[in-house]
């Protein structure tokens, strides 16, 4: 599908053909309107990261790597360990990405996966403590968009939480208020799975996990992370469109019931053969 | 970790709210004189002030768009608006709350109207206690109006959060900081769309949908704020005009 640009003067036209569509039931690709497209996730692919993970949803593939250190906490939660999410827009992944600082969509989409894991508190953060007050684990998730068709936050997001799903962490001693790492490992403390869902609207239309091409012709996405209980941990309206009350309600069913799925892919996942 | 009760069993707030209580909210049209529009706006100890240029030529040009206005929006927090000093370059914080609010004013401007031109928007949070973006965009809007930039109708925003389990209107810093949930929602008063909705922290469905019900009755009550505001703004108009 060629790139369309923002202000391509087609787009109203081409908006019209797919609506006419949409209301036949059925998207450019032959999905349902609630359809994702094929998704696969393979963890630890690489030996040098604590844990990683490649998903694809169709043709939108991004991968992820952990990282854990040992740092200071921060001085409002002495006995807390630390996550911070990143993701990077390669290159690789679009002719319109450029290397250099994040634009501000790449910054939004950073924020919202980082929001969705650390909001529905998946994490026992108690349990990355390591000396109370002093020091503490760093968890770094660094995701990679290496392939953009579309709904680049899920497939981000999903490559994050099976990296993290299948990391670990060196053991410790304390002695001498000093920190020995030991040969013996232990699982990142993960308790919940936390997905983004995303849900593009086209005219009245809600669609599921939008391509690239829908993308550019939606009013709005939102996307909501979701975990096992139905708890929504993070919501996110990105672009100009509206919404109503109801329609809010139907996206947080469809972002619930879609994210229980990828939670399956997450589980289900195959080992790549590499370090967990 | 929050040690501290928030909201006591009989549903008092620490600053003395109820759980659908608004702070003491005061909002001011055309404070500034170089500017097309301004507004100011004062929700508890949160205050904002806005200035609007434009519609104006487009700097540099190819900014310009054939068919519409260019809407530029600008939320920054000025580096003495917090308790620890802010550096005054923007934040990923900054730059995402940036795209949320044009986002949010966007489909209320009709933008048709000015081909070729840009009309910018500068949120400038003088004193952060939480609820600023959604303060901004109440304040923004009413920028606009003054500037005379044809709107379907004003935009109005204010923050529901969750403390002790219950869904409470309109977060004050320390409720932002320890309390279980924050969800700054913007809305179309009259036609009933929602132009931005975020969320932090963990809400049932349930809280969702009451989240929804509560920010809609803030806004509500928001928006005739805004109309005195404005009215308020023309009537001394008039008024000097008499004299």
């Amino acid at each position: 599908m060629e790139n369309l640009s923002s202000i391509d003067a087609t787009i109203p036209f081409r908006q019209r053909e797919l609506l006419s569509l949409l209301s036949t039931g059925q998207r450019m690709d032959g999905r349902k309107l609630d359809e994702y497209r094929q998704v696969e996730v393979v963890h630890s692919i690489y030996e040098k990261p604590e844990g990683s993970a490649v998903a694809k949803i169709g043709n939108t593939q991004a991968i992820a790597g952990v990282k854990v250190e040992l740092g200071e906490p921060f001085p409002d939660t002495p006995n807390d360990g630390v996550l911070t999410v990143n993701l990077e827009l390669l290159p690789h992944a679009s002719p319109s990405f450029e290397p250099g600082p994040p634009d501000e969509s790449a910054i939004e989409m950073s924020r919202i996966i980082d929001r969705g894991l650390r909001e529905s508190k998946s994490i026992s953060y108690d349990k990355l403590c390591v000396i109370p007050g002093q020091k503490v684990w760093i968890v770094y998730v660094d995701i990679n968009a290496m392939d953009h068709d579309g709904n680049i936050v899920d497939t981000a997001g999903l490559a994050a939480l099976a990296a993290v799903s299948h990391s670990t962490l060196p053991e410790t001693r304390v002695e001498d208020s000093k920190v020995i790492t030991l040969e013996e490992r232990k699982p990142v403390p993960l308790t919940q799975l936390p997905v983004p869902v995303t849900v593009a609207k086209i005219g009245e239309y809600l669609l599921v996990d939008p391509s690239l091409y829908e993308e550019t012709l939606s009013d709005v996405k939102v996307t909501m992370t979701t975990i096992e209980s139905g708890v929504v941990a993070s919501i996110q309206k990105s672009g100009s469109g509206t919404l109503d009350v109801d329609e809010v309600m139907k996206i947080y069913d469809l972002c619930y019931q879609k994210g229980n799925e990828l939670r399956e892919h997450v589980k289900s996942s195959r080992n790549g053969g590499g370090k967990h | 970790m929050s040690s501290q009760i928030l909201l006591s069993p009989d549903g008092i707030r620490t600053d003395g709210r109820r759980i659908d209580e608004m702070r003491k909210v005061k909002m001011e049209v055309g404070l500034l004189k170089n500017c097309s529009g301004s507004a100011y706006i004062e929700q508890g100890k949160t205050k904002i002030i806005v200035a609007v240029h434009g519609p104006r030529e487009a700097h540099p040009k190819y900014l310009a768009l054939p068919h519409r206005a260019v809407l530029r929006t600008r939320y920054h927090m000025a580096p003495f608006s917090t308790s620890e000093r802010k550096s005054p370059a923007p934040s990923r914080r900054e730059i995402e709350l940036t795209k949320v609010i044009r986002e949010a004013l966007e489909p209320a401007v009709l933008l048709e109207e000015f081909p070729k031109t840009v009309i910018d928007v500068f949120i400038e949070v003088l004193q952060a206690d939480a609820g600023t973006r959604s303060a901004g965009v109440t304040a923004a809007s009413l920028a606009l109006a003054e500037a005379g930039i044809p709107m379907r109708d004003l935009v109005t925003a204010v923050a529901v959060g969750k403390l002790e389990g219950k869904v409470v209107l309109d977060l004050n810093e320390e409720e932002d900081e320890h309390g279980q949930a924050d969800m700054p929602v913007a809305m179309m008063p009259n036609i009933n769309k929602i132009t931005l909705l975020q969320l932090n922290g963990r809400l049932t469905g349930e809280e969702l949908k009451e989240g929804l019900e509560v920010a809609r009755k803030g806004i509500s009550q928001l928006y005739q704020m805004q109309k005195q505001a404005l009215t308020m703004r023309y009537s001394a108009t008039v008024q000097q005009e008499e004299e």
